[in-house]
């Protein structure tokens, strides 16, 4: 019967109710739904106008791009004084690296991008033939940024600085630490108590204190625990403290992963005879890294941020470059510019590793609803 | 040799003697690193001491919540520092949890355009280093803002220059032990009037306004308090005086731009967690208290934050107790906290690192530690029972 009164294409389809759709149904139920909603809106509206026309004006209109110094600046025009960073962008890519050898850096850059992207990307072609270069380029990196071999010369490391150096620690922080940090995951959950008990310690200790006396230890008393006699630079010092640092906030990441492992898959393992590190291999890591990934992630990107408290120890990283720049009389008072700038940088890059943690999430998710 | 095969086949055994290797490792490696350091300091001609703590400091703190001069002892100046530390602390929480749920709560809202305020905000405060936000504020503070003459005036009674904010600051005359008298009254009413409530909505569904009771019960009681004793507190506003404020509260640059940037930093985090935490909870709860006639603000108090509250309380603490690490940052602008006190000034004049360095990380630990008690206590309390 009902088939008959409607049968497809009897009726005309009648258009939607009015003011549900188009821009006015739109901006109705998004922005004026309700009293208190338009009153938000309007009010965004205003901070929005104030945001944008202050930004637009002071970031580009009235800035200055190039002078000598920062009176000269004001004198040109009222807005911000970018001629502090477009002075030393050298100095902010390479820090006081050698004019003359700075071409070896720009390869360790574009060789960064080659070693990371079959990493990051599984479904790369060629990705075999690159993941190859990807496990000797720390070694080639290590021998064009330092020099020494192959008739390269020898850098002092105090000439580090700026981008590189954020990348340098970043990079050697986030490559060791996800190892490390997956064994004391392990040794967290492990049956024996010794290893179990030492793991926690470890873990808690780095978690309990602030990176910047950690800093402080690694620059000033790091040595006295060595034998006398040895000393070793302080990068490599800065390096292991971001390190251990890192690897106890993914241990602690990857422990939730694997309690989050239902109790079966275990069972299940034991009961097919799999020993303790064939069961670990095969099926307690791969689903509990896929669950961590997000913190992980979130964990490389605080490491990455957190590079920047190295200028507290006196090392040049972009921050440092900028306030040294800031201590120079020509430029003093410049903060807000040279700060925003470095900010910036941070923001692409920290924001770009969230993004690719998303679109990772999405990809590995095998839920099925 | 079938003896010691056996052994490593019995699981039992096996787990007995992995463990003895790795406690002897353990303990050999920290005899290395503890002969390491007794030769170290013997070849400097240092010894391990904490004597140092009841000698004179000889260094001003330009920010103190407890009398000190140059004249008082290193540990003194720690405790100072220590509740600089507090002090930024509790303050950066407060900031940091009212801007946080607020952006959380706009993150979640129908309101298109204030949710996308809302998000750029969270990405681009999450994703700069707290270091760099701390030293931004503090150079817009100093570079920015006019001189004390041509400071921003604020209704008269506060003021705000580059050399902080000056807000006034309460006297409390005879007579004020009333108002005290009287708020404590309020509390307790208000905590009683909340069990009661809760009681006889359990037993009989009746419910009471009890936010907006205790609400006018806690304002209104100390200010009858107030009036009754005649009115026992005066303002202290501060005045311009030569180049500078003088009277008043004083927030300096350095705190100012400490809590500002470390409340905005924290924010964003919370804004996620609350967001997250409000987001879990199961559609089908919503839907069958809308089922059931609940209004859309009776729903969230009574059905969605209960649930929501156990998800977000773990994350939470572990945010502030970051923010509390991260007002160790406060050594680069200057503002004398735990770290730039007992691990920077006393430091540099004692030259003792490890001593001061054992302090501070062991009170930053016990901080961590304690804290986290705390949440495992909370986690059980509210645990989900069964199954």
């Amino acid at each position: 019967m009902i088939k008959e009164l409607y049968k497809p294409g009897s009726y005309p389809n009648l258009a939607p109710p009015k003011g549900t759709v188009g821009f006015y149904g739109w901006t109705k139920s998004n922005l004026f739904s309700s009293l208190s909603n338009s009153l938000l809106t309007i009010f965004s509206f205003i901070l929005l106008y104030f945001l944008i026309d202050g930004i637009i004006g002071w970031f580009f209109l009235d800035a200055v791009f190039d002078a000598d110094s920062k009176i000269e600046c004001r004198k040109i025009d009222s807005g911000a004084c970018w001629a502090v960073i477009t002075r030393r962008v050298g100095q902010f890519i390479y820090g006081f690296y050698p004019d003359a050898e700075r071409w070896r850096i720009d390869i360790v850059f574009i060789g960064l991008f080659f070693a990371s992207a079959p990493l990051l990307y599984p479904d790369l072609p060629l990705r075999r033939w690159l993941l190859w270069f990807s496990g000797f380029y720390p070694f080639i990196a290590f021998i064009l940024i330092n020099g020494g071999l192959f008739g390269l010369v020898s850098i002092e490391i105090n000439l580090f600085g700026g981008f590189m150096l954020t990348l340098i620690i970043g990079v050697s922080g986030i490559v060791c630490s996800l190892p490390l940090g997956i064994m004391l995951a392990l040794g967290r959950q492990s049956k024996l108590t010794f290893v179990r008990s030492i793991s926690v310690c470890f873990i808690e200790f780095m978690r309990g204190v602030p990176l910047i006396t950690l800093l402080f230890v690694a620059s000033s008393m790091l040595n006295y625990f060595m034998p006398p006699g040895t000393n070793f630079s302080i990068l490599v010092r800065v390096i292991i403290m971001f390190t251990f640092f890192a690897a106890a906030y993914i241990a602690e990441v990857i422990r939730g992963g694997i309690q989050a492992i239902p109790k079966g898959q275990y069972e299940a393992a034991e009961s097919l005879g799999m020993t303790y590190w064939q069961t670990t291999r095969f099926i307690t890591l791969p689903q509990a890294m896929k669950i961590s990934i997000p913190g992980i992630v979130n964990t490389f990107i605080g490491l990455y941020k957190d590079t920047t408290l190295v200028i507290v120890i006196g090392l040049l990283d972009p921050l440092g470059i900028g306030r040294a720049a800031l201590a120079d009389t020509k430029w003093n008072g410049l903060s807000t510019e040279t700060y925003l700038f470095v900010a910036l940088f941070f923001f692409v890059s920290c924001f770009a590793m969230s993004r690719y943690s998303l679109w990772l999430e999405n990809k590995l998710n095998t839920d099925h609803r | 040799m079938f003896f010691i095969i056996g052994l490593w086949r019995n699981e039992k055994s096996r787990q007995i003697i992995l463990q003895i290797f790795v406690l002897l490792f353990i303990g050999w490696f920290l005899s290395w690193l503890a002969g390491n350091v007794a030769s170290n300091f013997s070849a400097l001609g240092k010894d391990i001491s904490f004597d140092f703590l009841s000698i004179p400091a000889g260094y001003d703190i330009n920010q103190y919540l407890i009398e000190y001069n140059s004249r008082d002892t290193h540990l003194r100046a720690a405790i100072v520092g220590l509740l600089n530390t507090g002090l930024v602390a509790v303050l950066g929480i407060i900031l940091a949890t009212v801007l946080g749920v607020s952006v959380g709560i706009i993150r979640l809202s129908n309101n298109w355009l204030a949710s996308k305020i809302a998000y750029w905000y969270v990405e681009f405060t999450r994703n700069v280093p707290i270091l760099l936000q701390i030293l931004l504020w503090h150079g817009i503070i100093i570079n920015s803002l006019p001189h004390p003459r041509s400071a921003l005036n604020i209704g008269d009674v506060s003021f705000l220059s580059n050399r902080g904010f000056y807000i006034p600051k309460p006297i409390l005359e005879n007579g004020i032990e009333l108002v005290y008298l009287f708020s404590v009254i309020a509390i307790i009413f208000a905590f009683l009037f909340y069990k009661f409530s809760k009681k006889k909505q359990e037993l009989t569904g009746v419910q009471y306004p009890v936010l907006w009771i205790n609400l006018s019960a806690i304002i209104i009681l100390p200010i009858m308090g107030y009036f009754i004793s005649g009115m026992p507190v005066s303002l202290e506003i501060p005045v311009l005086k030569g180049f500078n404020f003088v009277g008043g509260i004083h927030m300096s640059p350095e705190l100012s731009a400490l809590t500002f940037a470390l409340g905005v930093y924290t924010a964003a985090f919370i804004s996620e967690i609350v967001r997250a935490g409000i987001l879990a909870i199961d559609k089908g709860q919503k839907e069958a208290a809308a089922s059931i006639g609940l209004k859309p603000s009776k729903i969230m108090k009574l059905v969605v934050l209960p649930q929501a509250r156990r998800i977000i309380i773990p994350p939470l603490t572990s945010q502030y107790l970051n923010l509390t690490k991260n007002s160790s940052l406060a050594i680069a602008i200057g503002y004398m906290d735990l770290v730039a006190t007992l691990g920077g000034i006393s430091l540099n004049q004692t030259g003792r690192e490890m001593e001061t360095m054992v302090l501070v990380m062991a009170i930053y630990l016990s901080i961590s530690l304690s804290i986290s008690a705390f949440m495992n206590w909370y986690n059980n309390r509210v645990k989900l029972v069964g199954r």
